[in-house]
């Protein structure tokens, strides 16, 4: 069945998009992630262009990490004041992305920013997971007891000034990392159209040294408020946002998610990481190619932005 | 003998005369002048009945007629990019802005353009996707690209890839010597807008009438509510996307809750 999609200008299978936004979201569900870096790229191959995919996406990640942040909420597992401050940054992150992002469509070089950020982003933490895993994993089969990475090692992160206490992750730092962290985030994620929760994830575990417990809960919360501000943001200054094609990946992806987390149940963390880490590396390597490859055409055309 | 309704629909338009110096009249009718884009739009194909009316100081004409049907949809002004590669990335390194080029071009006939009349024709004609003017903008002032264009014969055929640029050769057929039928394929991604037909009739190379019927393509119902909302109510639309998003993730963690 195909349905005309009003702001993409074309007709797409509803089905296939509602496939697609299953399986995502079995995989957003099962790793505790948006997904965006998947879907942004399938909905790309299926002929929708880079920027309507960006902007669309935003509104299938608000979807998927709300459905997501209520069920951490039940089981009180979201620090809200970490949330809070992380906001601060990722708001203005988030402007400043969506500036970026009408630049960069203007002069043309969207797409290749887009690609090479996927290759270094995607490369970086999927290489990151992928060893991170392999060697908690080993460390298991010889039997040794898995080392918990606990707060104790202080590092120049600590001395900051601007100390903050965060009661419920029971950390104690300054806000300047932490606002950072929120601007990154929210800057990467309106340019890229992706929630950020695959790198938020690792900082906020690594960096911050925020508990376990917490940060799921906690990143769900950030990226459900950042790419519904970036959703409205796109709508603003580029009326790109296809409410259709949001709609249609909202519901295949909040139903996908809820069987994805309960198959993510019955997998133990290294190997669930271990996973996530390859599909990462998956991603990059097929956006690495795309740079590197001789394009099928070396031309391409777009209409030309009046409102720049 | 039945009568075909195309001979029907043509009669009953006598009215449209194209060039009354000429001994030929042409008059034309389309299957839709309005076009409809709704939810379930996968394209369309509109039909142009035309005659061909002889008066008593008509010739006969040696080779017979020819039709050659343009559409041109409404204006766009698109920019082509041409990739490069550098540190063994490709990417937009070079640009030209075709300014107002028709966002939809259809240029249909009964037989190849050339056999129809010379090259000198086509060009003072603008006739053909070879021959159409392209005005590109080369920093401050606007010329018409030359034909062998590496960026305008790109742009043709990217164009022609989507389907909305298109040159066909038989897309015109003679139902009798005075009587002729076009189709014109109006694909999935045709824009909103209002698209001019021009109809010339052709006899021994020289073009002899011509008539236009033009045609509106536009969006319906939901499909225009949405794409309005888009374009003039950006932050309603936005925070209405957003509060669908939150809805929707309600409803699944409520659905499926299993406390």
């Amino acid at each position: 069945v195909q349905i005309f999609l009003p702001i993409a200008d074309l007709p797409v299978n509803i089905f296939l998009i509602l496939a697609m936004g299953l399986a995502v979201g079995f995989i957003s569900g099962m790793f505790g992630i948006g997904g965006g870096f998947l879907m942004t790229p399938l909905l790309i191959f299926l002929g929708i262009s880079p920027a309507v995919a960006v902007a669309s996406v935003t509104g299938h990640i608000s979807a998927s990490s709300f459905s997501g942040a209520i069920s951490y909420w039940r089981r009180r597992a979201v620090d809200l004041a970490l949330a809070f401050v992380l906001l601060a940054g990722g708001l203005l992150g988030t402007v400043s992305g969506v500036w970026l992002f009408t630049l960069l469509r203007a002069i043309g070089q969207l797409d290749i920013t887009i690609g090479i950020s996927y290759v270094l982003l995607l490369g970086i933490v999927g290489t990151l997971m992928v060893t991170e895993s392999v060697r908690a994993i080993m460390r298991a089969r010889q039997g040794k007891p898995v080392e918990l990475r606990r707060p104790g090692s202080h590092t120049w992160i600590h001395g900051l000034p601007l100390k903050l206490r965060f009661k419920r992750s029971r950390i104690y730092v300054s806000a300047i990392p932490v606002w950072g962290i929120g601007f990154l985030i929210g800057f990467i994620g309106a340019v890229m159209g992706i929630g950020g929760g695959f790198i938020l994830v690792p900082l906020l575990i690594y960096v911050l040294r925020v508990p376990t417990a917490t940060v799921i809960g906690t990143s769900m919360l950030l990226t459900l408020v950042t790419m519904a501000s970036a959703t409205v943001m796109h709508a603003v200054t580029n009326h790109l946002v296809d409410a259709v094609l949001a709609l249609i990946l909202m519901v295949g992806g909040v139903t996908g998610a809820q069987f994805g987390a309960r198959a993510g149940q019955k997998i133990s963390g290294e190997r669930l990481r271990l996973l996530l880490g390859l599909l990462v590396l998956a991603v990059g390597i097929r956006f690495a190619l795309d740079l590197v490859l001789p394009p099928e055409s070396l031309y391409s055309i777009r209409p030309l932005e009046t409102n720049v | 003998m039945m009568r075909s309704p195309a001979f029907t629909l043509v009669a009953a338009l006598g009215a449209f005369v194209a060039s009354p110096a000429a001994a030929e009249r042409l008059v034309s009718s389309l299957s839709n002048h309005r076009v409809m884009v709704t939810s379930n739009f996968t394209g369309e194909e509109l039909v142009l009945f035309g005659g061909i009316e002889q008066d008593a100081s008509s010739r006969p004409r040696r080779s017979g007629y020819d039709i050659v049907v343009t559409v041109t949809g409404p204006r766009q002004t698109m920019v082509t990019f041409r990739k490069s590669r550098a540190l063994g990335i490709w990417y937009n390194a070079d640009s030209r802005v075709f300014e107002n080029a028709p966002a939809y071009l259809a240029v249909l006939s009964n037989r190849p353009l050339d056999a129809i009349t010379n090259t000198e024709t086509l060009r003072r004609l603008q006739l053909g996707l070879e021959f159409v003017p392209l005005p590109q903008r080369a920093s401050l002032n606007i010329a018409d690209s030359a034909n062998d264009d590496p960026f305008r014969l790109a742009f043709i055929k990217l164009k022609t890839d989507h389907g909305l640029y298109r040159e066909v050769s038989n897309a015109v057929t003679f139902l009798t010597p005075a009587l002729f039928r076009a189709s014109i394929p109006l694909p999935a991604e045709v824009p909103v807008g209002t698209y001019e037909v021009d109809v010339r009739l052709f006899a021994d190379g020289a073009m002899i009438a011509r008539t236009p019927a033009p045609f509106e393509v536009y969006k319906s119902g939901f499909e225009q509510v949405v794409t309005n909302a888009a374009r003039e109510h950006g932050f309603l639309y936005g925070l209405a996307t957003s509060m669908m998003a939150v809805f929707t993730g309600w409803l699944a963690s409520a659905v499926f809750r299993r406390d």
